[in-house]
């Protein structure tokens, strides 16, 4: 029986010619290898591409009545959670949010520098910056720093002239205006939520109940995502605090334990 | 050719714990005493806390080259805010000007894990917990440092509050008194210095109240 070597053939060119040698074979049997300089290393690599980074949840969106900024509150480092209480959103200034993903000093630092610069725009112009505005600058900064390891994953939401704002910033460089967001690793079940129950119409209560539950499925469902869930509202004067849930909790409000029909009893047997 | 990686690195962690605990009217922070690199000890009498201002101390695990430069220069620049406001820094203050002192050495960081006590400017315990480039919380309480991983867990079981993010913003600070405070402090090293190798030999206890800042120490296992 002949055996069907055509997956042993190399792709390779033949070197030399060892007719004598091989009899049916083209070639010493072999496999592909990848073209790379760093041959035990480039695995890791492509892993380390498509690693879930940001390990985090926020969203926003803008609806009828303004926007809606909600985030949850764990830090983790690895597999260690350094926090249970992290302020993702920040506030820039009283009516601008900034939310947190990536790391959380970069996000802190260039929130803050974002608000000072804000704040200088209003005392020279004498009028309030636009989140358009706002979110440039912010960009501008981030794409400066493009390449030197920043990582940050931001949604500027606000309220301005022209009403509600919201855009997302990236340390990428990446600036994208949407009515929309969610950022982290959390974000694809957060989106799974968020998408399917959003209507531009949804009354304050409504779309608070709706960014609510869609972080708790995200820290349901995303180890790196979790502890208290807080939801922030940007109306015509400025952002608002609206709630702010352990998640925990949340879990046994969305699915209270139902008592069980006892179907059989465990009796207690009397003396041995 | 792959790329040429350096074979020396200009960090070197020195390791050891630090926990800082905010009261009512007291901040405990405590750090142990043992400074090593490697498997060996260098010095079993090192303080890794500094005095920062009237009413903040810092202690700070991690590299000590790194901690030292970064104590010189926020009291450097603590004096230059003295001389410009004729006063002292208060915590929050310098809880932010460490952090922007942290994040400034963003690309060649300071290896240098701090917690930062003391009283805010209405007299109640405060606590700050950083990252080593500068990222910062305030706390109830904090654990950084190679014993971190044992002690916090052990705080979070003795101490948790409710989460500043509820809406109903309920305070951080412990309802200990001070004795018991310390007294916690005391039983956290000693256990972590049962499982910790890096962590031993002295605690050093600074606690900050009303009436000043006053130090104390306790022995611990030399293994």
């Amino acid at each position: 029986m002949k055996l069907d070597t055509s997956g042993l053939e190399s792709a390779a060119p033949v070197w030399g010619a060892p007719s004598e040698l091989v009899d049916g074979f083209s070639a010493a049997p072999s496999f592909e290898v990848p073209n790379t300089t760093d041959f035990d290393g480039f695995q890791k690599e492509a892993i380390q591409m498509v690693k879930p980074a940001k390990g985090t949840t926020t969203l926003a969106f803008i609806f009828k009545e303004g926007v809606m900024v909600a985030a949850d509150s764990r830090a983790s480092m690895g597999g260690y959670i350094s926090s249970q209480s992290v302020k993702k959103i920040i506030e820039i200034n009283p009516y601008m949010l900034g939310t947190m993903a990536g790391g959380a000093a970069d996000c802190q630092f260039w929130h803050r520098n974002l608000g000072i610069k804000c704040r200088l725009h209003e005392l020279a112009n004498k009028r309030r910056i636009s989140v358009t505005g706002a979110s440039k600058l912010l960009a501008n900064i981030l794409y400066s720093y493009r390449g030197m390891g920043l990582s940050v994953g931001t949604m500027i939401a606000g309220w301005d002239e022209t009403g509600p704002g919201l855009y997302y910033v990236d340390s990428e460089g990446g600036r994208l205006k949407g009515m929309r967001f969610s950022v982290g690793s959390g974000s694809p079940y957060a989106y799974g939520v968020l998408d399917n129950g959003y209507r531009y119409d949804m009354s304050v209560e409504e779309a608070a109940e709706l960014a609510r539950r869609s972080i708790y499925h995200a820290t349901f469902r995303d180890g790196a995502s979790g502890g208290v869930a807080s939801v922030y509202y940007v109306g015509p004067n400025g952002w608002k605090k609206l709630t702010g849930d352990d998640v925990g909790e949340l879990h046994y409000k969305y699915y209270p334990v139902m008592p069980s029909t006892v179907e059989q009893e465990m009796v207690e047997v009397a003396g041995a | 050719m792959t790329k040429q990686q350096a074979n020396w690195s200009p960090y070197d962690n020195n390791g050891g714990s630090c926990v800082a605990i905010a009261g009512a009217d007291y901040c405990v922070i405590a750090a142990d005493t043992r400074m090593s690199t490697g498997y060996n000890i260098l010095t079993r009498e090192y303080s890794k806390i500094c005095k920062l201002a009237d009413k903040c101390v810092m202690a700070s695990s991690g590299f000590q080259a790194d901690v030292k430069a970064l104590q010189k220069q926020l009291a450097a620049r603590h004096l230059i805010y003295q001389h410009q406001h004729n006063k002292q820094m208060s915590c929050p203050a310098m809880a932010q000007l460490l952090s922007n002192t942290l994040y400034y050495k963003r690309f060649f960081p300071y290896y240098s894990f701090n917690v930062l006590g003391g009283l805010d400017n209405e007299g109640k315990g405060c606590v700050f917990t950083y990252d080593a480039v500068g990222s910062y919380e305030k706390v109830g309480y904090s654990s950084q440092g190679s014993g971190s991983t044992l002690i916090t867990p052990f705080l979070d079981n003795q101490l948790k509050s409710p989460s500043p993010l509820l809406l109903s913003v309920q305070d951080a600070v412990t309802p200990l008194v001070e004795a018991e405070a310390i007294d916690l402090v005391k039983t956290v090293f000693a256990s972590a210095s049962e499982r910790d190798i890096y962590t031993g030999d002295k605690i050093e206890i600074v606690v900050v109240n009303a009436t000043g800042i006053r130090r104390e120490y306790m022995e611990l296992r030399k293994d």
